[in-house]
């Protein structure tokens, strides 16, 4: 065993869980400041210059406030959930890369992870994951609202999760490989706009089935305020309720991650041939880029109907997802691609 | 060697009292997660004997998609708590005679088939790659895969027909 080889993994990993964590902190105060912006508000602005601060006293506020738990729940699950919601989200973006490699201290080092062989279908594996967090915290939690809650959250993610998994079948075809740096190397041999021409539904596809993913507005069904008090996380507070709220805001960065790895040409952009260090930086616009719209979305759209949601999942997203690959499988066949 | 073995008896152990605690739990939600932890166990020694493919493919179909409906079965029939004797009584009989079938069957090949396990091969270099998986699957294995998929397809419509349930009735 390389030991340089173990520390070179060791830091890679503890930049990305860095990168995630503190993600989560500045992606709720965008998300604060782009809404009340699109509102004609100012937001924020107390805590620190421009409100810079403002997570960091929303942290203190939420570890300093009393941990209570219902009598009647499952204490071990009702414990249990919040951090079985937060592992999945914190290891799926493992198998996307950040750049290509970089030479340091005279030893190539990739960036990204690990290049896994299967990295698709892992990414897909660690959706079908996490759906238990939710669900347990529903369960355990032994209310009405937070089990109903639960259970519309894993009816919603198990049926987005077609979708999902079908828009990304297409990329799999034209890169004739499961590995997320294969897609990004062969979008940037196709050209960016040739890979969507051949797959024209894919990128919508999976942004509205990965808004429904992570259960945000227009499909935050499970947390309707006024039908379900607030959902699944309706008994918890504290620190327990922090994970949740980690959780549901490291997805966005996680999906967004991927998003832009697959469809939106991940770490390329101008001169990154000649400077592999701009790789992550690209990689880092383009999710700023989709974490904007997710915001934008969730600020101009009213929350769908929960039969509506259903319905647009099962007859128009599978379908649509459906003809996606054969258009894409078709074109594969008779260009050769 | 010694840290992939290390790694190997840990995750048996957490593998057989996942195992034993989805069998003795009375709580049905709590055997349902202990399975899930086996299943995931299990993921992780196919990782080990560097099939990638199968150890993910695991993850999804068993953790992911068939442990989330079992707990929707148990959430929706209500059935949490196990009442204290619920086992059939021919089950306890049965039991015994089939488990020390399965002893002398593990003593009959510890005695006199020991010697006959060859070790494993060096591995190709290529070994678990999908797209290998996916030839295989689609060239050598063509008929057994389509079969199965057919198989799959006539359950799923059949879930479909009984819960629509039958319309005079009504």
């Amino acid at each position: 065993m390389d030991w340089f080889l173990i520390l070179e993994w060791v830091i890679k990993a503890v930049i990305l869980l860095l990168f995630l964590t503190a993600g989560f902190a500045y992606v709720t105060l965008f998300e604060r400041k782009v809404l009340a912006r699109i509102q004609v508000r100012i937001g924020p602005n107390r805590a620190g210059p421009q409100g810079v601060l403002q997570p960091i006293a929303d942290a203190v506020k939420l570890i300093f406030k009393e941990e209570l738990s219902p009598k009647d729940a499952d204490k071990v699950i009702f414990m249990l959930a919040p951090v079985i919601t937060v592992i999945p989200a914190l290891v799926i973006t493992a198998a996307v890369p950040w750049g290509r490699s970089i030479n340091l201290f005279g030893r190539e080092i990739a960036l990204g992870i690990t290049d896994l062989n299967v990295a698709a279908l892992y990414i897909l594996a660690v959706t079908s994951i996490s759906v238990y967090g939710i669900t347990l915290a529903g369960w355990a939690s032994n209310n009405k609202y937070a089990m109903m809650g639960g259970l519309r959250a894993s009816a919603q993610m198990i049926s987005y999760e077609l979708g999902l998994g079908l828009a990304f079948v297409p990329p799999i075809l034209l890169a004739g490989s499961m590995s997320l740096v294969d897609h990004v190397e062969t979008q940037a041999a196709m050209g960016i706009i040739r890979w969507w021409l051949y797959q024209p539904l894919g990128p919508i596809i999976f942004l509205i089935a990965c808004i429904a993913e992570v259960n945000r507005a227009p499909f935050d069904m499970p947390e309707a305020e006024q039908e379900l008090a607030s959902g699944y996380h309706v008994e918890y507070s504290g620190m327990k309720f922090a994970l949740f709220f980690m959780a549901e805001y490291i997805k966005m960065i996680c999906v967004s991650m991927i998003g832009a790895t697959v469809f939106f040409g991940g770490y390329l952009g101008p001169f990154v041939d000649q400077f592999p260090i701009l790789g992550p930086v690209y990689l880092f616009i383009k999710v700023v880029g989709i974490l904007f719209w997710m915001v934008w979305v969730r600020a101009t759209s009213p929350r769908i109907r929960y039969d509506r949601l259903m319905a647009f999942g099962w007859k128009i997203m599978l379908p649509a997802a459906l003809f996606n690959l054969t258009f894409t499988a078709v074109l594969v066949l008779l260009t050769g691609a | 060697m010694t840290i992939s073995l290390i790694v190997f008896f840990l995750l048996a152990a957490v593998a057989v009292l996942a195992a034993l605690g989805m069998l003795l739990s009375r709580n049905a939600v709590y055997s349902a997660l202990f399975l899930i932890l086996n299943f995931i166990t299990v993921a992780i020694f196919y990782l080990m004997l560097n099939a990638p493919f199968i150890s993910i493919a695991q993850i999804t179909v068993y953790a992911g998609a068939i442990m989330v409906l079992f707990l929707f079965v148990i959430m929706l029939l209500g059935a949490e708590k196990l009442p204290q004797n619920t086992s059939i009584r021919w089950q306890y009989p049965a039991a015994v005679v089939l488990g020390v079938l399965l002893a002398l069957e593990f003593g009959y090949v510890l005695v006199f088939q020991i010697g006959g396990l060859s070790t494993a091969a060096a591995l190709p270099a290529n070994f678990g790659d999908p797209k290998d998986i996916g030839g295989l699957l689609f060239n050598q294995y063509l008929l057994p895969f389509e079969v199965t998929s057919i198989l799959l397809l006539v359950a799923m419509v059949g879930v479909i027909v009984i819960t629509k349930g039958d319309k005079t009735t009504r």
